[in-house]
């Protein structure tokens, strides 16, 4: 089945494209990265895929419904971890964490018990009753990510979800991640391009607001006769910048 | 279900910052202590408790804007107000969230200010509930205007607009401190162009029982709390789409 079936996706500020006739296919289930420079416009996918920009033309299809036309059915189906750790801070990790569940729907009790699994899942039982304004950057990021799971989407945003992290808590993160793969389709932007290779299915490379090349690192790395993925990364999304 | 889920998480974030508590209620409550004391010290009638109740009631729901806005101005700035944005919670949700839980924490703020006078000598009549009923426009009117502010500003920026500019502004044109008729002139014209100062004498008509006095000038309190809430509802909306641009 196909998660994610963009259709010239563009979005324009005045003169300039931050995504120019987006075509791209995600298959349920997978996990595709999202590469590029900064301003590459993988923000502005993101954002528009997940319903917070309107596109200027174009349209996407997730799980069959257009972000234009149906948002509230895909604002159920999705779920996004924002580039900075998104958690409201005077709350507990147990009450950010039914407070998601609740505005995603769920009921008091229903919320109750999705916030203890999610609390069990995610290893955060020794801080649950803790406020989130006093949690280290890495539990705090941990619950955001457990916040945006805590839904149970169908499509998840990951938006940079390792920035920041130390390589411990980069590495937890990375395993809580695989740990999804096939079950929950998942959008990825790092500028790690080793965390690109580990973790994803198939890699995108954005330039100026356009997709220049999709396929797995491998394919990427054959493509453009690189002995190694940064070369290959340099060659598609760096074109002019590398040889100067 | 989703309002209510959101308007309980901003409850949260408000009551479990202690400066707001020690601001909203702590301070007007010192400020009708101190204003007493200075009453029983002085020959003349300067705050007579009667008339400073209801002055003193609405310099404290100011702080409420400065809650409201503060809070929302902080979300906007953000990563999870985009988290927020991308959930399915509509306009509505997030306007009814943000100003719902404000009403109840204004009406115990009234409650507690007419109990310390209480305390300090108001005499208890059934007027004292209508005077807290005719101060729920007031509380709506600030609520409004800390949604606008949140809505406009950053959240230091809402500190110096809501903070000081306007609980400065709802001291002194409100008549509380001082009748607007010993100043007479522009300065009174000016206050009663705004709604602070109808807003404190329709709670010192309802407390002495002049019932006939309390709707002219609710009047203007219920006007300016309706169009401020209208603005404010069409900014923050308007603010929702463009902070994601």
């Amino acid at each position: 089945m196909i998660a994610i079936q963009t259709d010239n996706l563009t979005k324009k500020y005045k003169d300039k494209y931050a995504v120019n006739a987006l075509n791209l296919s995600v298959k349920q289930g997978e996990l595709f990265a999202l590469l590029g420079v900064n301003g590459a416009g993988k923000t502005t996918t993101i954002k528009m895929l997940s319903c917070l920009v309107k596109p200027t033309s174009g349209d996407a299809q997730v799980f069959g419904n257009s972000i234009i036309s149906n948002s509230i059915k895909v604002k159920e189906l999705t779920n996004v971890s924002p580039q900075e750790t998104a958690v409201a801070p005077n709350l507990t990790v147990r009450e950010n964490l039914e407070f998601i569940a609740r505005i995603y729907g769920a009921d008091k009790n229903v919320a109750t018990e999705k916030a203890n699994a999610s609390i069990a899942s995610f290893g955060l039982s020794k801080i649950a009753d803790d406020r989130a304004k006093i949690l280290s950057g890495g539990w705090q990021r941990r619950l955001s990510i457990a916040m945006a799971l805590i839904s149970e989407p169908q499509l998840l945003f990951l938006d940079e979800p390792t920035l920041g992290l130390d390589v411990l808590a980069r590495r937890e993160l990375w395993g809580v991640i695989n740990g999804l793969k096939g079950k929950v389709t998942m959008i990825l932007t790092t500028h790690y391009l080793e965390e690109a290779v580990s973790l994803s299915d198939r890699i995108g490379i954005m330039a100026n607001g356009e997709l220049k090349e999709v396929g797995t690192a491998d394919e990427l790395m054959d493509k453009k006769g690189a002995k190694n993925f940064e070369d290959a990364f340099i060659a598609i999304a760096g074109e002019g910048v590398a040889t100067v | 279900m989703k309002t209510v889920a959101f308007a309980s998480r901003n409850s949260k974030e408000i009551i479990r910052d202690r400066i707001n508590l020690a601001f909203g209620i702590g301070f007007p409550v010192v400020l009708l202590l101190l204003l007493t004391a200075i009453q029983k010290n002085v020959p003349v009638e300067l705050f007579v408790i009667d008339q400073l109740i209801p002055g003193i009631a609405v310099f404290g729901l100011s702080f409420i804007a400065l809650f409201s806005g503060t809070l929302i101005a902080k979300d906007r700035a953000s990563s999870l107000m985009a988290r927020l944005f991308a959930s399915p919670l509509t306009a509505r949700d997030f306007i009814f969230g943000y100003t719902l839980p404000l009403l109840p924490m204004a009406i115990i703020q009234v409650a507690v200010c007419y109990a310390v006078a209480g305390l300090l000598g108001l005499r208890m009549t059934p007027n004292i509930l209508l005077a807290m009923i005719v101060a729920i426009p007031s509380a709506i009117l600030f609520i409004a205007i800390g949604l606008l502010c949140g809505s406009l500003f950053n959240d230091k920026q809402v500190g110096g607009v809501c903070g000081a500019l306007l609980t400065n502004l709802s001291a002194w044109l409100s008549g509380t401190w001082f009748d607007l008729e010993l100043v007479g002139g522009t300065f009174k014209r000016i206050a009663n162009l705004l709604p602070f100062s109808h807003a404190v004498n329709a709670g010192r008509a309802a407390l002495a029982g002049n019932y006939h006095q309390v709707l002219p000038h609710l009047w203007w309190v219920i006007g300016y709390a309706v169009i401020t809430l209208a603005v404010a509802i069409i900014v923050f909306t308007r603010k929702m789409s463009s902070d994601n641009q």
